[in-house]
């Protein structure tokens, strides 16, 4: 007798789960989903997210410091110095700019997202920004350039510094000549 | 549904095309492709998901993509296969699927075959996939398949001994095999229904109820299993074989298996409904009838059909997301320790009962 008072609790035990586990999944579809439609809806990014690095090449001295400090290396900067004359403008923070930037690279792919550039930059124009989605097909595409000089203008820039070197190394060397040609002159007289 | 047709067409090569036709292109694809996608809408939202959103307005048109996709798809057979069989198989399990719509009434004005046998000639067609499901497993000679098809016919032939005996007991009661005058039988008021004791009334109704109750529990059970449901779906356990009988399966052939099964949820689905949920009759009484429009009535009777039986595959897509699967011995367990006995002693009782009233 035991042995089917068992088996009819045993089947209104199996039923009755089977319907205490219905009301719980009854439940849940009319919770809403947790699912948000990515591209359309985005989470808001927490406040110190780090994500793609943006240069304000305005407000850029080309001091360097940024590239020495990243510790994968995926800054790189080349500079010309300008010649007098020439009016670079001010920095934000009234700084006035001295150097020619004529590259300025970024290697994203290389990035660790460390953010140790962000804090040596004296004008604060190295920094994060929300953009998370810059996925691409090719991994050059991924070396972002921030120069804001063409290539012309940056061979051009080389050039005039060059031209300006060269010619202040003529006038040294002219000044110094006579320098000693003078002596010499007085000599002869 | 012939008659008409050929009043209307006059030739009778065309409407029985037409005839045999019609029930596929109104209703089993169309089905198929809106339960899909309730599947997926369904298993989305009890987890918290959305499930499909992009195509069109909340994902609907998600499944006509997927078969676009999957008619583009290359038709691959297996070097090793049983090439003829392998073919066959799916033609076979969908023609099973699509033949036990023949009989059954989807209003009193649409039946493909008002068969007087038509129970019976449901449960003896819808055997038919068991054939098919073991054909494609052995002919893909892929031992998952092989195996997934073996636990598929070991667990229809075993589910249909319950189901069959539920058949039987109200076959008993109401002393019909067609499904039309089960229907007809349940009309006027939902308290006509044989969930709640059929018509009639007096003491043998409410003492019919509880036995009514167990009946459907088993036929909805039992009938989960034949279709091959979670939690008996171990024919096609995706964690143990990989993807059952049709594991080997690609592009359209594949699709036919997927809409054999969708078209065999729904035609389970009619039987309890035709049953235990009175068929095609509507439960509050008709629109038409009150407003003297009676070519109403037909079309409310498919919209109550219908309706009854997505509520019942909804059931069936709820319990796929409550319940874990079973094994293959508690699958047998389940079968022939609880439904066959209580099934048998339910035919006693309900019995005794006809006997008496």
């Amino acid at each position: 007798m035991s042995g089917l008072k068992q088996y009819l609790k045993d089947t209104w035990q199996g039923i009755w789960t089977v319907l205490v586990g219905m009301k719980v999944t009854f439940k849940h579809l009319f919770v809403p989903a947790v699912t948000i439609q990515y591209p359309d809806v985005k989470i808001n990014l927490p406040e110190r997210a780090r994500n793609r690095l943006y240069v304000n090449m305005d407000d850029c001295i080309g001091c360097d410091q940024c590239a020495r400090a990243c510790p994968v290396d995926c800054i790189e900067i080349e500079t010309v110095k300008s010649i007098p004359g020439e009016d670079l403008g001010l920095t934000s923070n009234g700084k006035k700019k001295a150097l020619w930037v004529t590259k300025f690279n970024i290697d994203i792919a290389k990035c660790c997202y460390c953010q140790l550039c962000v804090f040596p930059c004296p004008t604060e124009c190295i920094y994060m920004t929300d953009v998370y989605e810059f996925s691409e097909y090719e991994r050059e595409n991924l070396v972002y350039k921030f120069a804001t000089l063409t290539e012309e203008e940056a061979e051009e820039k080389k050039r005039n510094y060059e031209k300006y070197m060269a010619e202040k190394e003529a006038q040294k060397t002219a000044a110094a000549k006579t320098k000693t040609e003078q002596p010499k002159t007085g000599d002869n007289k | 549904m012939y008659d008409i047709l050929y009043n209307i067409l006059g030739n009778q090569v065309v409407a029985w095309i037409i005839a045999a036709a019609l029930p596929l292109f109104v209703f089993i694809l169309p089905f198929a492709l809106f339960a899909v996608w309730l599947e997926r809408k369904v298993s989305a939202h009890m987890q918290d998901r959305l499930g499909p959103m992009r195509v069109g307005w909340h994902g609907v048109l998600q499944t006509i993509a997927d078969i676009i996709k999957l008619i583009q798809k290359e038709d691959i057979i297996p070097a090793e296969a049983d090439k003829k069989l392998f073919n066959l198989a799916p033609v076979l399990v969908f023609a099973g699927s699509y033949a036990a719509f023949a009989a059954i009434p989807f209003s009193s004005k649409y039946i493909g075959s008002n068969a007087e046998v038509g129970i019976f000639y449901v449960i003896a067609v819808s055997s038919f996939v068991v054939v098919g499901i073991l054909m494609g497993g052995w002919a893909s000679n892929n031992k998952y398949a092989l195996l997934g098809a073996m636990r598929s016919a070991a667990q229809i032939v075993s589910y249909e001994i319950p189901s069959a005996i539920v058949i039987l007991t109200m076959v008993m009661l109401t002393g019909t095999l067609s499904l039309d005058k089960f229907s007809q039988m349940q009309t006027a008021y939902f308290w006509n229904w044989f969930i709640l004791g059929g018509p009639g009334s007096g003491i043998t109704k409410f003492l019919l109820i509880p036995f009514m109750i167990v009946g459907f529990t088993i036929l909805y059970i039992s009938t989960l299993a034949e279709v091959n449901r979670t939690p008996f779906d171990i024919p096609e356990a995706e964690s143990e074989l990989v993807a059952g009988y049709h594991t080997e399966y690609s592009g359209m052939k594949f699709a036919m298996f997927f809409l054999a099964e969708y078209g065999n949820m729904f035609a389970v689905s009619a039987i309890i409904t035709l049953l235990f949920f009175g068929g095609y009759q509507s439960p509050f009484g008709y629109l038409g009838n009150t407003f003297k429009l009676p070519w109403l009535v037909p079309i409310e009777q498919v919209f109550w059909f219908t309706g009854k039986g997505i509520f019942f595959v909804f059931v069936q897509m709820w319990l796929r997301w409550t319940l874990p699967r079973l094994r293959v011995d508690q699958l047998m367990h389940l079968c022939w320790k609880f439904l066959i006995p209580y099934s048998f002693v339910n035919l006693i009782i309900v019995g005794f009962i006809t006997l008496f009233r």
